[in-house]
């Protein structure tokens, strides 16, 4: 790929995730062979010895997810990518990350489960995972494709946030966005914003639960870092009891992100301001969204969709400027109602309705949401 | 701040405060952990390294794993129950000039953590592992692990364990460790000696280190002081090569120490590199 | 100017109606058009059904899958006979007449095509059987350019066997210039 020209290519959401991570800068790649999601790791393997870096086949997923955390402290950019089981088997060292602030990121390609499910038929069922799969309190961020083009441009934006805040992040892809082959464009290399980690200087000696995000120092630097998930103090130091050391840690790696939400916040936006009904929608569902609305335009309704391109931290101004106009909205997702409930809670007084979707990973059409917006009364769920 | 670096201290004998930060490990009084830790430093000490900006230590969950996490002047990460070998493994293959260390308990290397252990011996990945195998989670208040002898008593064996133990150090060996020994704190100059030479070596090495905890082991299973554990480990320790002689009975509670294995074979560093340079040559 | 064709290859595992697809896709990207292209196979790796699943348009692609055909190439029987229902009215439908013996009564354009017995006599291998249906789908519908096509076979297929697939395509080409096209039937 010559990087100082735009170029046209026809890729799959993984391809196109595998390359994009290569271009924001990781060199290290651990996974373990898991459906919709191998793509990314045989590209990975075949794309890193080539740039200098290194890829690992690890012998599970918790593996896997302990050798990118290693490797973030090497100072090297690093990610994973697995399914709902290996996402599930991830979650503990995923939080290990959250409170360690070690930069990573991790592709989830949703399938179908609970369980092993239907394993290579799509599903969007991973989304309360994604915020919450980790015991206690952290904020995850989590962004969420609707394209091949889109897969590029929020891999690398995954990099970058993870960077930038100190933090895992998660990319939530689905198997119909990991597969589906679609024309895309790779900007020129200048035209690529890539972001990283905030080095410290020699004398910096405190790397950890700041309030402003701590820079990061990688083994070897002779800074003599010391690393731990249990609660530490900003040196470091481990403090298995003490209240106020605790409280502090915990709420600064929280606050990093709450603050900065309406910056990690992305959606796209579509007539919000003068609408009767709305959708809110991601990833491969909101598809069928756009050509719904078509349909309904047609028909003379006027119609707000807000596109969630960062599923956590909720978008909820994005979602109350819906609200304001709408008498209902519109929820479709390929699960039995999660992104819902958030819908409900920010848009507290407006009709909420779900349309949902599950098994051999057949789209909700556009017809189906189509049949929704017309559809008259109010629901009751 | 100035316990946590003290930069402008320098001592010239042997201390273990020389790689230490100024605070105490926090293990029982009479635990062989700081006869591991003694032995370990004295053993980097006498290979001549002023200090340890050449290591980096990985550590799991357990008592073992306070030995280096925050307690030595080091890089070194803590990481969650079990998963101390995957973080070491990526370390050391990003910064293959540093010596990556890793210490754990029974329950962390060989429990929770067993399938990482394998598979690093498997693919002679290159790091040294040093498990203090106090046969118990101590921490958690002395429940049974899987290296637990057969009908001793712990909080989750009130009438004695059902299970037989595992043998690490040979496990190692037989799934392709460079290096594996087995040693107990009642040996502390063979225990130093191995580790030194283990330090020097490539590939995986795995040292076990039979240890005292007198706190969650030794009340249950009935020694009134660590005085009387060190006994045991001293009357029932058995080298390897006399062991070999022995049949199954002869064993019976013994101890079996000594090195178990030490061969030579490309490291997962060299083979690793080996394949990056060829993807590099050949175009496509 | 097109808006979204949609396009279906169906056969069973091994006929490489997914490499057909792909190609069929890129070719229409480097045309300077927008393309998608999905795929599934049946739970078995060979021997089961398989599909691949085209759409083409000079507009951006949304729904990401066929619900009703423009074009369906159905390269076994069992694939026809699945298919027949989601073709839309002024549709066009492709077989491998080869492998298609019953095409029942139908209102949609019909193109015979012995694609595996083309590539059968002329190779010994019926492998080669969806390159000479792509050149018969481009030279029937020219959806694509055959430059396009072309550039991606070289590109798609191994060095070794990229002759042969270049042949097959063209014999395609040729096929559907001659006497086994069929209007309306």
């Amino acid at each position: 790929m010559h990087e100082d020209e735009e170029k046209t290519y026809f890729w799959s959401g993984n391809e196109a995730c595998a390359e994009a991570a290569i271009i924001a800068g990781c060199r290290f790649f651990a996974g373990y062979p898991i459906s919709p999601a191998n793509e990314i790791a045989e590209l990975m393997a075949k794309k890193l010895p080539k740039a200098n870096g290194i890829f690992m086949q690890m012998e599970d997923e918790l593996a896997s997810i302990g050798a990118v955390m290693g490797a973030s402290w090497c100072g090297v950019k690093a990610m994973t990518a697995t399914s709902g089981p290996g996402f599930s088997l991830m979650q503990e060292t995923i939080g290990w990350g959250f409170m360690t602030e070690t930069p990573c990121v991790i592709v989830d390609v949703q399938r179908l489960g609970p369980g092993t499910g239907q394993a290579t038929k799509c599903g969007q069922g991973d989304v309360m995972q994604a915020r919450w799969g980790t015991h206690s309190d952290y904020m995850a961020i989590v962004l969420s494709p609707n394209s091949v083009q889109e897969t590029f441009e929020l891999t690398i934006r995954a990099f970058n946030l993870s960077e930038k805040y100190r933090t895992p992040v998660i990319l939530l892809t689905d198997e119909t966005i990991a597969h589906v082959r679609e024309r895309i464009t790779v900007p020129k290399k200048e035209r690529i914003e890539i972001i990283d980690r905030k080095k410290p200087t020699p004398k910096d000696r405190r790397f950890f639960g700041l309030e402003d995000i701590a820079p990061m120092p990688a083994v070897g630097e002779g800074f003599n870092v010391a690393v731990t998930a249990s609660t530490h103090n900003e040196y470091g130091i481990r403090f298995t009891a003490d209240p106020l050391i605790h409280r502090r840690l915990v709420e600064n790696i929280n606050n990093k992100i709450r603050k900065n939400a309406s910056e990690i916040e992305d959606v796209e936006r579509y007539n919000v301001e003068d609408c009767q009904v709305g959708v809110v929608s991601y990833g491969c569902t909101s598809r069928g969204v756009y050509e719904a609305i078509k349909e309904v335009e047609k028909r003379g309704v006027k119609i707000g969709h807000i596109r969630l391109k960062t599923l956590w931290p909720f978008p909820e101004k994005a979602v109350r400027d819906l609200a304001k106009n709408s008498e209902k909205i519109i929820v479709p997702e390929m699960n039995l109602g999660q992104i819902f409930y958030e819908v409900k809670r920010v848009a507290c007084n407006v009709d909420v309705v779900p349309v949902n979707k599950i098994g051999g990973g057949e789209l909700i059409t556009p017809e189906e949401i189509f049949a929704k917006i017309l559809e008259g009364g109010s629901q009751d769920n | 701040m100035q316990k946590y670096w003290k930069e402008v201290v320098k001592i010239t004998e042997f201390s273990v405060q020389k790689y230490m930060r100024s605070l105490r490990q926090p293990f029982c009084p009479g635990c062989g952990l700081f006869s591991l830790t003694h032995a370990f430093l004295k053993a980097v000490y006498e290979l001549g390294y002023e200090n340890l900006s050449k290591f980096v230590f990985c550590s799991g969950i357990g008592c073992s794993s306070w030995i280096p996490s925050p307690y030595f002047m080091a890089d070194s990460i803590h990481t969650l129950h079990g998963r101390s070998i995957p973080v070491a493994t990526s370390i050391k293959l990003l910064r293959p000039d540093l010596n990556v260390v890793v210490f754990g308990g029974d329950g962390d290397i060989v429990g929770i953590g067993l399938n990482h252990f394998i598979h690093a011996a498997r693919r002679n990945t290159d790091i040294l592992v040093i498990m203090g195998n106090n046969m118990v989670y101590g921490m958690t208040g002395g429940q049974v692990a899987p290296t637990t002898p057969l009908k001793t008593r712990t909080t989750t064996t009130p009438y004695g364990s059902f299970e037989y133990p595992l043998d690490a150090a040979k496990l190692a060996a037989v799934a392709g460790a460079s290096y594996s020994a087995r040693w107990t704190t009642a040996h502390p100059k063979e225990l130093k000696e191995a580790l030194k030479k283990a330090i020097g070596l490539d590939g995986f090495r795995f040292i076990e280190v039979i240890t005292q905890c007198p706190t969650a082991f030794g009340r249950k299973a009935g020694f009134r002081n660590v005085g009387e554990m060190l006994k045991w480990f001293k009357d029932s320790a058995v080298l390897v090569q006399q062991a070999d002689k022995m049949d199954q009975e002869e064993l019976e509670g013994k101890i079996v120490i000594g090195e178990f294995v030490e061969r030579k074979r490309a490291t997962l560093v060299e083979n690793v590199y080996a394949i990056m340079k060829e993807a590099q040559r050949n175009g496509k | 100017m097109v808006n979204r064709i949609e396009i279906r290859i169906a056969g069973h595992g091994g006929q490489g109606v997914v490499l057909a697809g792909q190609i069929l896709g890129k070719a229409a990207v480097y045309d300077g058009k927008n393309a998608l292209q999905t795929q599934s196979y049946g739970s078995e790796a060979r021997g089961s059904s398989a599909k691949s699943e085209v759409i083409i348009s000079d507009h951006r692609i949304n729904f990401p899958a066929v619900r009703k055909c423009d074009i369906l190439i159905a390269m076994n029987q069992e694939a026809l006979d699945k298919n027949l229902v989601a073709l839309k009215e002024k549709a066009i439908l492709i077989v491998d007449s080869t492998n298609v013996h019953e095409i029942p009564q139908t209102k949609v354009r019909v193109f015979k095509v012995p694609a595996t017995e083309v590539a059968q006599k002329t190779f010994g291998k019926s492998l080669y059987a969806n390159m000479v249906i792509l050149g018969a789908l481009a030279k029937i519908t020219q959806i694509v350019s055959t430059k396009a096509l072309e550039r991606v076979i070289r590109e798609s297929v191994p060095p070794e066997t990229m002759e042969a697939n270049l042949k097959a395509y063209k014999k395609g080409l040729q096929l559907s210039n001659g006497s086994v096209l069929q209007g309306p039937n």
